[in-house]
């Protein structure tokens, strides 16, 4: 039985409201929250990158469960600090499991955590490791002015993934992969770029509708079969309407439905949305979680949820929901200055 | 003049279409037209295609031959010309086509339209399309075509005392026949308050008073009478007139900016042509890529007074079962503006509707049906009026 042994996030405290970025560039925010769904964003601090998220989040999963024997650590993101020498080194050394375990980085826009969960699957189901770490965490870019600074937002969470004493068991898994531009960054660049209306149909939802179905198909599941269903969160809208358009009832998402107020923390999104429905699953709960990467796929997950969870200590981390209400509100000012978007002095 | 008679049409759905090529949308056309008319390529002598943008969207020239090529047509040898003509591309290219089987150079030919927006960025498509105003005197000095809109609606309503609520009416009535067209790239009605509230483009219009951004492709078999009555026992279609009027490009060098007088020209010389009058239509599709557009023109084409169309569509012109039901296809604003193909797609609907097969959108019993396909602000404006034979 391979599945989650313990799981953590961390949210960034900071926060700027739609209102506050729609002010300095003349838009109108009743017309970003309306079309978004979104109504304020997560800041990263001065001090905290994808290295510092990806920390937090491993030692709130650690706090509620020791690991036994930590055999990989694999940390998705498109904000990594480094271009070349990894962010998994340094959460490998800053949670005491290097040296002796292997580590890398991984990248695939918003799914790189995802893909991290499915590799590490594949080592403890193989027996290569008992258990292993697979992070998505964000510390996410949108140039300034551009639609994407209302949504990208910074946070994570990590998964220790083994075959013993699991919470909820991942039953399945499956994967939809295809070359599509819709969003990119390369290299020495600052700023994503995105193909505006492109990220819709033939991207987001192509991907995340045919892998939910086929997720439900192998599994021989209806949407009703579901207690809670979460999808990869660009913003409001998207995830909405790709629940209602599988059949999914507002109250199966509304638990992982965490972007209007954080926003897309890109690598941590649909999970950290699997982590608020973890904080309140009880045993037999079944849940749908799908994320979906830009370039473009979608990875699937079957998760029920074990009797392991009634002797778990949740409460020995903050839930994702608390986070969120742990918030602290900062002007624009303030925001370019954490972003590092003034430009300083020699 | 002989006789010309469109025997056969074909589009695709107008829209979205991320996974189809600008040649694979004018072969969906061009093949359904081919089919519907029940002939072979080989009957084909000639090819027109408008087409605005291919040029600077996909950085595809030449696409005469390559619409030929992908068509199944290069191996007849046949000549294939692109005609650009701003937004009116493709009822220029129709004018042609009708023009060379009129004097007899040719029997049949396929006038097609396609055009592929969506392939590059909104900011892009805003530069190229605002290609068909004035470059140096209206867009260097910060106009778009969307502003020169807002120019002339806000003129309209100083003159004529128009209210904003009027010009509203006309994107609510195209959304409510293409809500019945399976072709509309938007099938959602509005109400006069969602037009209002929309995201403002230029003052007073907003996007629900705007033309969408579209991919697709119309068709159309220009063929002789003779012809057309060996190959259709019924659904004849006779184009009884197809005219072609100009106007200064820019704004500034009008004597006034309510009215688009190559419309009035076109309109003169259409009816003269077809030997009718206003009060003779049946049904209309008219330019409405935006709002204020549409009200000028149902003005210029004679049909309501200077300063009154709004009044008229308050009182219920332009329903399908109306005096003169305008847009049955849903018009620019709902059925799609993919540039080129436009003007051919209003034809398509003419004849759609003229052979009754327009389904849940059809005019009861129409006699016969004009179209105007304007390029730009009003540089150019090209009038058709089809007549349904038997």
């Amino acid at each position: 039985m391979v599945g989650i042994v313990t799981y953590g996030s961390y949210i960034p405290r900071f926060r700027i409201k739609v209102e506050e970025i729609a002010r300095v560039w003349g838009e109108d925010p009743e017309d970003i929250k309306n079309g978004l769904y979104i109504y304020s964003k997560s800041v990263p601090g001065p001090d905290e990158d994808t290295a510092t998220i990806s920390v937090e989040s491993l030692r709130n999963a650690m706090a509620r469960k020791k690991p036994s024997g930590v055999g990989a650590i694999y940390v998705g993101s498109e904000s990594h600090p480094y271009a070349v020498k990894p962010t998994a080194t340094i959460v490998a050394e800053a949670t005491g499991f290097a040296p002796e375990i292997t580590a890398a980085d991984y990248e695939f826009a918003c799914k790189a955590g995802t893909a991290a969960m499915q590799t590490v699957m594949g080592m403890v189901k193989s027996g290569m490791i008992k258990e292993g770490v697979a992070i998505g965490a964000d510390t996410s870019q949108g140039a300034p002015g551009d639609a994407l600074e209302y949504s990208a937002a910074a946070g994570g969470t990590a998964f220790v993934i083994g075959n013993e004493n699991v919470i909820a068991e991942i039953k399945a898994t499956y994967s939809i992969t295809t070359d599509t531009p819709d969003f990119w960054r390369r290299e020495g660049q600052d700023y994503p770029r995105h193909g505006g209306r492109f990220t819709g149909e033939p991207a987001y939802f192509r991907h995340v509708l045919d892998a939910s179905r086929k997720m439900m198909e192998i599994m021989k599941t209806k949407p009703e079969d579901y207690t809670y269903a979460v999808f990869h969160q660009p913003n409001g809208k998207f995830p909405s309407r790709a629940a209602k358009t599988l059949g999914f009832k507002e109250s199966q998402i509304k638990q992982g439905l965490i972007v209007p107020y954080i926003g897309n923390t890109y690598s941590g999104s649909m999970i950290t949305g699997l982590s608020a429905i973890l904080d309140i699953s009880k045993p037999g709960d079944r849940i749908l979680a799908v994320s979906f990467g830009s370039g473009a796929g979608s990875d699937a997950f079957h998760i029920e949820i074990t009797k392991e969870i009634e002797n778990y200590k949740k409460e020995n981390a903050q839930s994702v929901w608390s986070q969120i209400e742990r918030s602290k509100f900062i002007d624009y000012a303030y925001y370019a200055k954490f972003k590092r978007k003034i430009k300083m002095g020699e | 003049m002989r006789d010309v008679v469109i025997v056969g049409v074909g589009q695709t759905k107008f829209g979205e279409h991320w996974e189809k090529s600008l040649r694979a949308l004018a072969v969906e056309a061009g093949l359904k037209a081919i089919e519907d008319a029940g002939i072979y390529s080989k009957d084909i002598e000639a090819i027109y295609g408008g087409n605005m943008s291919a040029g600077s969207t996909t950085f595809q020239d030449h696409i005469g031959p390559l619409l030929a090529d992908f068509t199944g047509l290069a191996i007849n040898r046949i000549p294939a010309i692109r005609i650009e003509n701003g937004s009116a591309s493709g009822a220029a290219a129709f004018h042609e086509g009708f023009l060379a089987v009129a004097s007899g150079n040719y029997d049949t030919v396929l006038v097609g339209g396609v055009e592929k927006l969506t392939d590059v960025s909104m900011e892009e498509i805003t530069e190229v399309l605002s290609g068909e105003v004035d470059r140096e005197w209206e867009l260097f000095n910060g106009a778009t075509l969307a502003s020169l809109a807002g120019l002339m609606a806000r003129r309209y309503m100083v003159e004529y005392n128009t209210k904003r609520e009027q010009i509203a009416l006309m994107p609510v009535l195209s959304h409510k026949h293409g809500s019945l067209n399976p072709y509309a790239q938007f099938k959602n009605t509005i109400k006069v308050e969602d037009v209002l509230k929309s995201t403002m483009v230029a003052d007073p219009l907003t996007m629900l008073d705007c033309a969408p951004v579209s991919d697709g492709a119309s068709a159309v078999i220009l063929t002789t009478m003779e012809n057309a009555k060996k190959w259709r026992k019924d659904g004849i279609v006779k184009v009884k007139a197809s005219s072609v009027a100009s106007d200064y490009i820019a704004l500034q060098s009008r004597e006034n900016i309510t009215r688009f007088d190559s419309t009035v020209e076109a309109a003169r010389k259409a009816y003269k042509m077809a030997g009718l009058e206003p009060k003779d239509i049946s049904l209309v599709e008219i330019h409405d890529a935006y709002s204020i557009f549409g009200l000028i023109a149902l003005e210029d084409l004679g049909f309501f007074k200077k300063g009154t169309a709004g009044k008229y569509l308050e009182e219920g012109y332009g329903n399908l079962d109306s005096r003169l039901p305008i847009n049955p296809s849903g018009g620019l604003k709902a059925k799609g503006h993919p540039v080129g193909a436009t003007g051919v797609g209003q034809i398509v609907e003419a004849t759609l509707q003229l052979r009754k097969e327009a389904d849940k959108r059809q005019v009861p019993d129409p006699k016969n049906a004009l179209t105007l396909n304007i390029g730009g602000s009003g540089g150019s404006s090209i009038v058709h009026i089809m007549e349904v034979v038997k």
